[in-house]
């Protein structure tokens, strides 16, 4: 996967019947979620927004990610429009296995990191069978 | 290793917002209807790029969400401007994706601009995974106030 060039990846609009007050499309960002033994890590590309643009909610079983993108500069006319800028929305159902309190998310060059720690009752164990 | 040309859409041209809305309306029109958008007025070349001029200025941007600044690359020749780039993938162990929509690798994307910049102004920021860059024309392609000598 990392010989291929990289391919224009059309973004997609959220197809929602509910509006957004801002007059500004919403975005699905592209997500990636890997599991590994202690931890759940969630990574979306948010390119334009800055921190404070951030809004992260949990609520019950579903984690929210908001993206406000910062307002877009118009310098004279334009040439080339090849890509929008908007907001970014995306919710997932995660499992009661997630530790909350110790949730952690940064944000850097425009991608989103969150790291969901897993409940101690959720890591694997060893079970060891006894012969009775 | 694409050259793009690009077209002159005159209807992109102020009041920008409107006409702007009115698309986005149309597109949405045409998803419904056909179950999929009209052709993308993009070249299909990685990165998207927008880009806007003014009297003595070109402005690019670009989405690179997950770049680092070192691992871009920009040249600028007479008229045309060359992006080329790779972003790698995350140094993870042991793990097991549930999703991997982010993609990694490299581009390349060589722009014809419509006018020669002055290689040595050129301004390039990298902010929220946003590049911008600031070109200025070069002195000979800015336009020229021509005064009317009345007799």
């Amino acid at each position: 996967m990392a010989d291929k060039d990289l391919q224009v990846q059309e973004k997609q609009e959220l197809q929602t019947k509910s509006e957004s007050t801002r007059n500004v499309p919403m975005f699905v960002p592209a997500v990636d979620i890997y599991e590994s033994q202690n931890e759940l890590t969630l990574l979306a590309d948010m390119p334009g927004v800055p921190i404070e643009g951030v809004d992260i909610d949990l609520r019950e079983d579903q984690l929210t990610i908001r993206g406000k993108g910062a307002a877009e500069e118009q310098n004279g006319t334009i040439l080339l429009r090849e890509y929008a800028v908007g907001d970014y929305y995306r919710q997932f159902t995660v499992s009661n296995a997630i530790d909350r309190e110790k949730i952690v998310a940064s944000m850097k060059d425009g991608v989103l990191k969150v790291v969901l720690p897993k409940a101690e009752a959720a890591k694997p164990r060893k079970i060891e069978v006894k012969t009775s | 290793m694409a050259i793009i040309r690009y077209p002159r859409f005159s209807e992109f041209q102020s009041p920008f917002g409107e006409m702007e809305r009115l698309r986005r309306e149309m597109d949405r029109l045409f998803s419904d209807v056909m179950g999929r958008g009209p052709a993308a007025m993009t070249s299909g070349v990685f990165p998207a790029l927008n880009v806007s001029e003014d009297a003595d200025k070109i402005y690019i941007q670009a989405e690179l969400p997950g770049f680092k600044p070192e691992d871009i690359d920009i040249s600028v020749e007479k008229e045309t401007l060359t992006l080329r780039g790779e972003r790698k993938p995350e140094q993870v162990e042991n793990v097991s994706y549930h999703r991997r929509e982010r993609r990694t690798g490299k581009f390349q994307k060589a722009l014809t601009l419509p006018y020669a910049v002055n290689a040595d102004g050129v301004d390039a920021q990298f902010k929220n995974g946003v590049l911008k860059l600031v070109l200025p024309k070069a002195e000979h392609m800015k336009p020229k106030k021509i005064a009317i000598k009345s007799e």
